[in-house]
């Protein structure tokens, strides 16, 4: 038992309802609250990353396992949790200290931080549980929140973008919710690991129906390809900050964080399914793009361009797992995998980056319309440079950190003789590319810029180009994940536990 | 058995509700009607033939228990499906405040 893990969800949830009492009396009390709230989530994750090793559960209520059954909730933090509470704490930090002038723009900024509060609560829970209902509940909370978020601007297209949001949002919880009964019906426990211990040597038609209806549910709130279409509109529709944590963190939290946790830790790995989740990601990872090149929306492109790079962590852990089933070498599942969790925390870097950036543009100059942009890099030179970055980075261009993980599942898919995806995987990056290239041109060079003369555009506010520039700087910096000695440190953990696929039930219920 | 078919035709009839349906309302009663039936299948998993409520009193005669443990899930299950409903249909009206329909055909400023 480790009593500091309920803090990830005690410390925003708590800092939301103390938000709603105290702004009535003290007006800037959220500006202060929440970003000390992500402070210390970060520092919390970073001890749990750097101090405590191997897998560490607390049993909520103190119940402990009859008979060797688990009846308490779990919550469990293990390689793979840790790493993306990382991501959650490190974007979301960034994104709150970027908010602190980005949201003036509103009447009732509070609500904004309570909001934002909730969100971070929902997905650290999600991350944290060890049970599927309790997957469930924590996937509404932050879900609730991110709809209430997306319509924060309450104008036409926001209310619209919501509203398609939350109806297929809403079809995925229930397909989720059913799934969760159905399961819950042939073992008669929700507890993740043990309910591998009892369906580890089935193969029913069952597991595969069940397989596939998580696949559709949670691929629903991954934005996985059929599934995809709610995505551009809600991305784009929300404030940038929240752009930002919808596209960087958000869909990786709850969508394909759990479907990763319950295809590896959960269900027996199956043939079909692990080439149903490869096969997916790569034709979203073609079509993401592909719908990406004729949009002049700035932020409806990078929220295309989600789709696509998400494809690229679906088949970095998707060609693992084929290669787990098939019998291959465990080295290259490995390599595959961790190119693919690699991919993960990049995109969360640099496509936040990206979508602040977005909310830089339009904080200033009122559009987000590429073809009425244009000349601006000399009128905001932090924006325009931080873009670049970000730009270069998810395009795959040495030495940014994009170039690594790309690279990873490339080499992995050729030596697992998928080189069809791996070819894909290259295709998709050069069109990327192509795609960034319009962007910096038609909204930062193209013109002289005249017209932003008459109207005085200048640089963004320090909060927001304090945390673009560090966002950049992170962008070089997790290069180095590629360095053997980091690696150990911050992926091969959450790696070892998708490779070992019954060490997680198998420690679970023996604690 | 029949039980569990008429969950998943009621199951059905709400998602038909929502996929087919113009009007956000009924689409939002049709995500209603899901739910309700996902409670209701989730009511008879835990249902036992001649079972009581899981009460230890003074007494007490073992002749099988009702499953406590569904009854909990829906009993958050609803909670969290009212907070949805809620939302949704606050939506519903600032959209009707903005274009003056709840039709879906006409309200489209989205493209692409």
């Amino acid at each position: 038992m480790n009593s500091l893990i309920p803090l990830f969800v005690i410390i925003p949830l708590g800092s939301a309802f103390l938000m709603v009492i105290l702004e009535r009396f003290l007006k800037n009390i959220c500006k202060v609250i929440t970003p000390f709230a992500l402070l210390s989530l970060l520092i919390l994750t970073l001890h749990f990353i750097l101090r405590v090793e191997d897998t560490q559960i607390y049993k909520v209520g103190g119940f402990e396992p009859v008979n060797g059954i688990p009846i308490a909730i779990y919550m469990v933090i293990d390689g793979l949790s840790k790493f993306v509470l990382l991501i959650i704490s490190l974007v979301g930090f960034f994104s709150i200290l970027y908010s602190l002038s980005y949201t003036n723009q509103y009447t009732s900024e509070n609500k904004f931080y309570v909001l934002f509060s909730l969100l971070i609560a929902g997905m650290n829970g999600v991350v944290i549980s060890g049970d599927i209902f309790n997957i469930y509940v924590f996937l509404e909370i932050a879900a609730i929140a991110s709809y209430a978020l997306v319509a924060f601007g309450v104008e036409k297209q926001q209310l619209e973008a919501t509203f398609k949001y939350q109806i297929l949002g809403g079809i995925a919880s229930m397909i989720i919710l059913m799934t969760i009964g159905l399961i819950y019906w042939n073992t008669g426990t929700l507890n993740i690991a043990d309910i591998y211990t009892q369906i580890s040597n089935q193969n029913s038609l069952f597991l595969k129906f069940v397989s596939l209806l998580f696949v559709a549910g949670f691929g629903l709130k991954a934005a996985i390809f059929p599934f995809h279409s709610w995505l551009p509109d809600a991305h784009s529709s929300a404030p940038s900050p929240i752009s930002a944590m919808l596209s960087g963190v958000l869909i990786k939290a709850i969508g394909i964080y759990v479907v990763f946790r319950l295809f590896f830790n959960m269900f027996p790995l199956s043939h079909e399914i692990a080439m149903t989740i490869t096969v997916l990601g790569t034709i979203s990872m073609i079509v993401g793009v592909l719908l990406a090149i004729g949009q002049w929306d700035l932020k409806r492109l990078l929220a295309y361009h989600s789709i696509s790079q998400m494809g690229y962590v679906i088949i970095g852990v998707g060609i693992g797992m084929l290669v787990i089933v098939t019998g291959g070498d465990k080295k290259i599942a490995a390599l595959s995998i961790a190119g693919g969790l690699f991919h993960m925390i990049n995109h969360s870097v640099f496509k936040g980056l990206l979508f602040l950036n977005a909310g830089a543009i339009e904080y200033r100059t009122g559009t987000r319309n590429l073809q009425r942009l244009g000349g601006l890099a000399k009128f905001m030179p932090i924006t325009s440079s931080t873009s670049f970055i970000a730009s270069m980075s998810i395009s795959g261009i040495p030495p940014f950190n994009g170039f690594f993980s790309k690279v990873l599942i490339i080499v992995a898919a050729v030596r697992a003789g998928y080189n069809w995806i791996a070819f894909f995987a290259v295709f998709v990056s050069v069109i990327t590319l192509a795609s960034f290239t319009k962007v910096q041109k038609y909204a930062f060079h193209n013109n002289d810029g005249n017209k932003w003369l008459k109207k005085n555009i200048k640089e963004v506010p320090f909060s927001m180009s304090f945390s673009m520039i560090i966002m950049a700087l992170l962008c070089l910096g997790l290069s180095f994940f590629i360095v053997p000695e980091v690696r150990d440190i911050f992926l091969n953990p959450a790696v070892q536990i998708l490779v070992d696929t019954m060490e997680y039930s198998t420690k679970i219920v023996g604690m | 058995m029949i039980v569990y078919i008429l969950c998943f035709i009621l199951f059905l009839i709400g998602l038909y509700g929502v996929i087919a349906k113009r009007n956000l309302i009924k689409m939002i009663i049709g995500l209603a009607i899901m739910e309700y039936s996902i409670n209701l299948f989730l009511i008879v998993i835990g249902y036992v033939e001649g079972g009581t409520a899981p009460i230890i009193t003074k007494n007490f005669k073992h002749s099988g228990f009702v499953d406590p443990l569904p009854q909990a899930m829906i009993l958050t299950a609803i909670v969290i499906g009212l907070a949805t409903t809620a939302v949704l249909l606050a939506v519903a009206i600032r959209l009707y405040k903005k274009y003056g329909t709840f039709d879906i055909d006409e309200i489209k400023s989205l493209k692409g």
